[in-house]
């Protein structure tokens, strides 16, 4: 049992960010492929997290009486990275908005087949 | 209790990512991953991080399923069916997947205090900050005074981001004509967030100035006060909301924001310190450091803000546009 604790975070962030791999290989619809990006990514920022907590640790805000403290770095690097995420995320949007307006489509291979056309 | 409940959360979010790759439906796929967010804040907060959980839910469940739901409407919300075979990826996928869950088994075993992420500069800042900066809140430490330079660049980052989307997409016109939204004739809606509204600004400021001595801080003030604009302009309309918040101002803004962040780094030059020392900035160390934490949240605070309602308002222009053709 304490096998399975203490690896089933990283195999959750395994699977989840082979899910969000997947999505991206095999969606077809330039709007999925982003959300599979996302959860590529969300599964990059949980690995951070699980690796800055501390059994019986405390959330690291100084309090009376709590002596020992998950880790702050990763959760610095990860509340920035989130917020970056999701800029860089509409900068991909908005370039599928564009896609749209140029090709009329968002799915790949048509307008693939419309570029060869050109 | 702790494992427990990370055990169940995990698999829930295992679940939903799952059924993300079989849905066709686009919408229910952006509502999917709106839940995917708010599960990934419990997580966080149960793992501790409570300033990544608040920025998660705030920034995961709000702005970009709203980015999200702004694309689908000009896209289409139906993916076409796939004709070519899913065997090959799901063949890369198995064996990277394998490959990785072999790997994790050399990985230092979860939630272990001497697992060597604990051993390099963890401690220092664990004992010494509160000391050092005078803040209870560690994660505001290391963000604002430890790692300055790191985020002074994500800003930059975010900030290069508004402009990519608003070069692509461009702004609205301020008072443009009034399109009636279709969410204006609910009446329980507009009396609601006339509710919501100012409380959820006013909430932003509080995360915004009390970020030093609980969760929250510049990135999350500026997602939620922008959330609570983006709020206005679904339910009173793209034209009003451009009124309220002028998308000049918010250009001006943006920059400024970074411009505060990076001109604090400069001011300590000039008194002597290192950039982004903020130990010159008053004659007792500890001072310095809480005006320069106060400073720079505030730029972070007013850049994240402009960006994040910059990049709403350049959707809502494409939205617009494509209704008036």
């Amino acid at each position: 049992m304490s096998f399975i604790v203490d690896y089933y975070n990283y195999w959750i962030v395994v699977f989840l960010m082979m899910a969000g791999f997947y999505i991206v290989i095999s969606a077809n619809n330039l709007v999925k492929k982003i959300v599979g990006l996302n959860i590529f990514q969300t599964s990059v920022f949980m690995m951070y997290i699980s690796i800055g907590k501390v059994q019986g640790g405390s959330a690291p805000i100084v309090a009376d009486g709590i002596t020992s403290y998950s880790n702050p770095l990763p959760h610095v690097l990860i509340l920035t990275a989130i917020v970056v995420g999701v800029a860089t995320t509409a900068v991909g949007l908005a370039l599928v908005v564009r896609i749209k307006r140029a090709y009329g489509t968002v799915e790949e291979n048509e307008f693939e087949d419309k570029d060869a056309l050109i | 209790m702790v494992e427990l409940i990370d055990l169940v959360l995990l698999g829930m979010l295992a679940i939903t990512a799952l059924r993300v790759i079989f849905l066709k439906d686009l919408f229910a796929v952006v509502m999917l991953f709106g839940l995917y967010s708010f599960l990934s804040a419990l997580i966080f907060v149960n793992l501790d991080a409570v300033d990544v959980a608040f920025t998660e839910a705030a920034v995961g469940a709000g702005i970009s399923t709203v980015l999200m739901l702004g694309t689908l409407a000009l896209t289409g919300r139906k993916e076409k069916a796939n004709n070519h075979t899913a065997l090959l990826p799901l063949l890369v996928v198995i064996i990277t997947g394998a490959a990785l869950i072999y790997g994790t088994l050399d990985m230092p075993p979860f939630g272990h205090p001497d697992n060597p992420a604990h051993q390099h500069v963890a401690p220092r800042y664990i004992e010494e900050s509160p000391k050092e900066i005078g803040l209870p809140n560690m994660v505001t430490s290391v963000l604002a005074s430890y790692r300055a330079f790191d985020t002074l660049g994500e800003t930059a980052v975010v900030f290069a981001a508004a402009i990519g989307v608003l070069s692509l997409l461009g702004m609205p016109k301020p008072g443009g004509v009034a399109i009636d939204s279709g969410l204006k004739s609910h009446l329980v809606l507009r009396v609601v967030a006339k509710l919501v509204i100012p409380m959820t600004i006013l909430f932003a400021l509080y995360v915004q100035f009390h970020g030093d001595y609980g969760p929250g801080g510049g990135f999350q003030a500026g997602v939620i006060a922008a959330a609570a604009v983006i709020l206005y302009a679904l339910v009173f309309g793209l034209p009003l909301a451009t009124h309220v918040v002028r998308p000049n101002f918010l250009k001006v803004l943006a920059a400024l924001g970074v411009l505060i962040y990076a001109g604090t780094g400069v001011t300590s030059f000039f008194l002597g310190g290192n950039f982004l020392d903020y130990n010159v900035l008053a004659s007792d160390p500890v001072v310095g450091q809480h005006i320069g934490i106060i400073v720079i949240e505030f730029g972070i605070g007013i850049t994240v803000f402009a960006a994040m309602l910059g990049i709403f308002y350049g959707f809502a222009a494409q939205a617009e546009r494509t209704n008036i053709q």
